[in-house]
This record gives structure tokens, C-alpha cells and sequence, in this order.
């Protein structure tokens, strides 16, 4: 396996807080990589560093071994790096298609072209019945899902999914679950921000665990399951 | 079928409304009335060019008339030094005013929402200031166009309106074609998807600056246009008519009331409002700056309130209201 991000002594400060603080991981190619860790934690500050959306105060980061520590988030968009919201964001003047051409044009222009893809993307997705609906008419579970239809059409070679099963049902968790394994049959690794343990240790190849803005654990999740340190952080939440 | 009718539906009215625009001049004959006409074709058309940037990508301006300032004075003043047809000085007119708003826009669009707009407020009030000290522009005094030959190849004609009316009807189908073929290709896409949630947008790689640029440019090449048009069917210019704040404000005012986003809505709301412009002028007498401004701040607030979405959005409430029933029976 190729290591396709490489995160080093990654710090984020917002005046006094240290939101993210000497944060070292690294992803393979293709893997599953869950990110959790009790609220507050920087879970998301540690996504929108690596999305672009802040600039680390240190460290850095790379991609597929270039230096992209700063990066803007549509120049991240450009090398292969998409990402969901915790708090949707659809395109409200545009229809679900129409949302999902938007992320296809990333990497062709033509409109044609752009929704060939984005119905490609709808029909993984499941939303292949929903596509003429603007996409505040959809329920919680089919806003998240167009929300990855719209970043999967954007052809990424990473995905950062933050907290796309919170809220959802039993059997809409495990419904995406079986998305997420086949997005990484496409060979497409996830970093993946869960709340939602049933959501997230089955398909993990791997688990970081964060607290206060640090890293307190890594491993398998089953190593994950029996560490005290992370057993404490989530019993004194 | 069902998707074909409306569509046959659609170009069978705007067939109709062309047919209307070209014949009503001929029907409409005196100079006044059809001054009247050409000031709503010309709001129209510059209100089209407006919404590319306020409308689609959600930046509104309220500096427009830099633009419009912009594209009057450059071909005027060619016309004058240079001789260079009316025509050609438009389009000079338009691309000097591209270069100057993407100047403007690379800082001004650091700012978000309405910070953005009161840029723009600034950057137009200090072009109005400059242009009205510089005399090499005529100062405050102005510019008259030449008296040069009348006819189509220097755009002056004295004794008749008529051929005004139809530049001004030429220029607003040209932008409102321009238009039609960016909604459709994927700028179009790009600045709707600005315009409603920007963090989402540049996280599928598009570029908030470069997109907002390429915005403002093409908006402010087609407000040009207005402008030049503007010096030759007065054939005077002064930084008071090109230059003035209640014309931006007109500007954005048309396509606000007729429809943000829509291709059609600022033609709607130049014909309405120019209309009940035309009634207060002439129950107040004068065009003195009280009665505008007034009027301006009431329909903003009726919009506002009653109609955010203006006459399109209204009339598009008012279709589906009686479709319903039709559907069902
Ligand atoms: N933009 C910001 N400005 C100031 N503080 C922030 C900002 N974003 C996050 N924080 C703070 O950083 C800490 C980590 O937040 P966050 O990354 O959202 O945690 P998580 O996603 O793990 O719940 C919190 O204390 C939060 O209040
Ligand atoms: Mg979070």
C-alpha cells in the first residue's frame, strides 16, 4: 500500500484554544480510517485543515508526497481531497441533479457531460428516483447521501465524511455502511468523523482517537475498543 | 409531451413580445412616448447585465454606474479625440470597463454580503468625484458628442427616435442572449452554486475569486454597453447623468423587482418601474432627487416584505395556482 496523506505535528489555534495540537497520522491508499472522539475534541477542525478551509498554525500535511499544508479548499478539491459537512449544505436554488453537476464539472466542463457523471453518482448514491426534487424537500438520510453523491462526482481519491450517519435510523446507518464499502471498492480511502459507533467500527481499517485536540489513541478497532485511555475519555463526557 | 409545451408555449410568447417591441414605435409616434419606451429597453437591458453578478452569483453591487460611467465616457471621448465610430468605441468601452471592475473586484470581493456592496457604493462615489475634478474629461461641465454626420455609422440621429429605439431593443436581445448561454453552460452553474453556500462550492474545486471575477467582468463589459448607448442617444454626458448614485441603485432596483436570477425579471421590473416613474414625474413635476429616492426606498420595502422573489417569482405563484386544478381534471 502507498501512503496517501501524511498528517505531521498538525496544530490548529483559535486565539488561546488549542482546537487541534501535535496531530501525526498517516492513511493508505484505499483504506477506511475512522476519526473520533468526544464533542469538542477537533475532530472537524482537524477535516478542515486537511480540506483547506483553515490554515494549520503548525505542521503539515501532504498528499500523495506533496506539500500541501495551506492549500485552498478548491485547490484540494483539484488534487483529489472532497469532503461532506456535518451541517448539510445543498445548493437550495438547484435541483438534486443540478447540485450533483456542480461537483462533476470539477473535472469537465461540459454540461452534458457533467450530468452523464452526476447520474452516474445519483444512482450509486440511491437518489436515482430523487433527482428533479430540490434538495430541501429530501429527508436528513438523502441530504447526506446527495451531499457524497455531490463530492464522489467530483472523482476524489480521498473522501472526508463528517458525521454523515448522525440523526439517521438503524437501517439508514446500515445503509451507509454498505455505501462506504463500496465507495472503497472503488478505491477511494475515507477519513471518517463518526459519532455513530455501530456506523464506524465494522468498516474501520483503522481508528484515531482524539481529546482535548490531541491524539490519545491509534489502532485496529478492536485495540481501539479495549484502551483505557480511550475508554476514559469517553466515560468522562 | 408534457415537458414539450411549456417550451412551445415559451417561444410562441417570446415570439409574440418581439413582434410587439419591433412594431410598437410605428404605432407609438410621438418623441416623447417613445423616449418613454427606449429608457425601459434600456434599464431592461442594463439590469440583465446587473443580474449576472448581483442576480446569479449573488454579489450585489451598488457601484454599478462605474460601469455605465465607464463605457459612456470611453467612447465618447474616442468619438471626440480620436473620431472613432460610436460602435467601436462601445466595445472599447466595455473592455476598459471589464479591466477596471476586475481591478476593483480582486480586493472588493475579500469582502462578504453587504460589506461587499458598500465597497461598491465607495468605489462608484469616488469615481463620480474624480471624474467631476478632471478636466480633461470635461470636469464637471461634461461632454457633448460632436456634431458629426447623422446616421447608423456614427450612432447620432437628430430628427428621429426611431433608430435609438431599436439599438437600444438590439442591445438588450444581444445581452439577454449572453445571458441565455451562460445560465446553460456551466458558469451558470458555478455562480448559483456561489451564491448559495460558497463553503460548499469551493470544496468541490471552484474557485470563489476567479468565478467572482469572471463575473463581474462580463456584467460590467454589457453595463458598458448601456452607457455608450446612453452618451449617443443624449449626446451629452456629465458626471451628474452617468455617474450618480440613483442610477446604480436603479440598476439593481429593476432586476430586484422584476426577479433576482431570472433572465427575464429585469425586463419586467424596468418596465414597471420606469412606468411608475413616468406616472410620479408627472404628478410631481421635475425629475428632483427627493421624489426618486422615495420611491425607490418604498418599493424596496414593498418587495421585501410582500414579493421577495419580484413579478417572476409572483406570476410563477399565480401559474401554479391555476395549473393545479387543470392537472387534477
Ligand atoms: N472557527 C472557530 N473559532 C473558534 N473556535 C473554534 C472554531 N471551530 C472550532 N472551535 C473550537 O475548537 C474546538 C474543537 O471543535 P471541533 O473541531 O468542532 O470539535 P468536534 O468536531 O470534535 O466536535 C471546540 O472547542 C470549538 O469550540
Ligand atoms: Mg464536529
Amino acid at each position: 500500500m502507498s501512503r496517501l496523506l501524511v498528517v505531521e505535528n498538525l496544530g490548529k489555534r483559535f486565539g488561546g484554544l488549542a482546537a487541534n495540537e501535535a496531530i501525526s497520522f498517516e492513511l493508505q491508499a484505499g483504506q477506511i480510517v475512522g476519526l473520533i472522539g468526544p464533542n469538542g475534541a477537533g475532530k472537524t477542525t482537524l477535516f478542515n485543515c486537511i480540506a483547506g478551509f483553515y490554515q494549520p498554525s503548525e505542521g503539515t500535511i501532504h498528499f500523495l508526497g506533496k506539500d500541501i499544508t495551506g492549500h485552498a479548499s478548491a485547490q484540494m478539491a483539484h488534487l483529489g481531497i472532497a469532503r461532506t459537512f456535518q451541517i448539510v449544505r445543498s445548493f437550495g436554488s438547484l435541483t438534486v441533479l443540478e447540485n450533483v453537476m456542480v461537483g462533476a464539472m470539477l473535472r469537465n466542463k461540459g454540461v452534458g457531460a457533467a450530468r452523464e457523471r452526476a447520474l452516474a453518482a445519483l444512482e450509486f448514491c440511491g437518489l436515482a428516483g430523487r433527482i428533479a426534487m430540490t434538495a430541501s424537500n429530501l429527508t436528513v438520510a438523502e441530504q447526506r447521501r446527495l451531499e457524497l453523491a455531490r463530492a464522489l462526482a467530483t472523482e476524489p481519491k480521498l473522501l472526508l465524511l463528517d458525521e454523515i450517519m448522525a440523526g439517521l435510523t438503524p437501517s439508514e446507518v446500515h445503509e451507509a455502511v454498505h455505501l462506504i464499502k463500496e465507495i472503497q471498492l472503488r478505491g477511494i480511502a475515507c477519513l471518517i468523523v463518526e459519532h455513530v459507533m455501530e456506523g464506524i467500527m465494522p468498516i474501520a481499517d483503522h481508528m484515531i482517537v482524539l481529546d482535548y485536540g490531541r491524539k490519545i489513541a491509534e489502532g485496529t478497532p478492536a485495540e481501539i475498543s479495549r484502551n483505557p485511555a480511550v475508554l476514559a475519555a469517553y466515560l468522562g463526557e | 409531451m408534457t415537458a414539450h409545451r411549456p417550451n412551445t408555449r415559451r417561444n410562441a410568447t417570446l415570439a409574440l413580445a418581439l413582434a410587439v417591441a419591433c412594431i410598437l414605435p410605428l404605432v407609438v409616434t410621438s418623441p416623447s412616448h417613445q423616449n418613454f419606451l427606449i429608457l425601459i429597453l434600456m434599464f431592461a437591458q442594463v439590469g440583465v447585465a446587473w443580474n449576472i453578478l448581483g442576480g446569479y452569483a449573488g454579489q450585489v453591487s451598488l457601484g454599478h454606474v462605474a460601469f455605465f460611467g465607464i463605457g459612456a465616457y470611453t467612447s465618447t471621448m474616442l468619438f471626440i479625440h480620436a473620431g472613432i465610430s460610436p460602435w467601436l468605441g462601445m466595445l472599447a468601452g466595455g473592455l476598459v470597463s471589464s479591466c477596471f471592475a476586475v481591478a476593483i473586484g480582486w480586493p472588493c470581493f475579500r469582502l462578504k454580503g453587504h460589506y461587499f456592496s458598500m465597497a461598491t457604493i465607495a468605489v462608484a462615489e469616488i469615481l463620480q468625484v474624480l471624474f467631476t475634478n478632471w478636466e480633461s474629461v470635461g470636469g464637471a461641465v461634461g461632454l457633448n458628442v460632436p456634431l458629426a454626420e447623422q446616421g447608423w455609422a456614427n450612432m447620432v440621429f437628430n430628427t428621429s427616435k426611431l433608430p435609438y429605439y431599436y439599438i437600444a431593443l438590439g442591445l438588450l436581445i444581444v445581452t439577454l442572449l449572453a445571458n441565455w448561454a451562460i445560465e446553460r453552460s456551466f458558469l451558470g452553474y458555478y455562480f448559483r452554486a456561489i451564491k448559495d453556500e460558497p463553503d460548499a462550492a469551493s470544496s468541490l474545486g471552484i474557485s470563489l475569486t476567479r468565478y467572482k471575477l469572471v463575473a463581474i467582468a462580463i456584467s460590467s463589459f454589457f453595463t458598458a454597453l448601456g452607457g455608450s448607448f446612453y452618451a449617443q442617444k443624449e449626446l451629452y454626458i456629465d458626471p451628474g447623468s452617468v455617474l450618480s448614485t440613483s442610477l446604480s441603485i436603479k440598476m439593481a432596483l429593476v432586476t430586484i423587482l422584476g426577479g433576482v436570477g431570472s433572465l427575464f425579471g429585469p425586463v419586467l421590473g424596468s418596465t414597471l418601474l420606469t412606468s411608475i416613474e413616468e406616472v410620479t414625474r408627472q404628478a410631481f413635476g421635475g425629475s428632483g432627487m427627493g421624489t426618486d429616492l422615495i420611491l425607490y426606498a418604498a418599493i424596496i420595502i414593498v418587495v421585501a416584505v410582500y414579493y421577495p422573489t419580484g413579478i417572476v417569482g409572483w406570476l410563477r405563484q399565480i401559474r401554479r395556482r391555476y395549473a393545479k386544478p387543470e392537472a387534477r381534471g
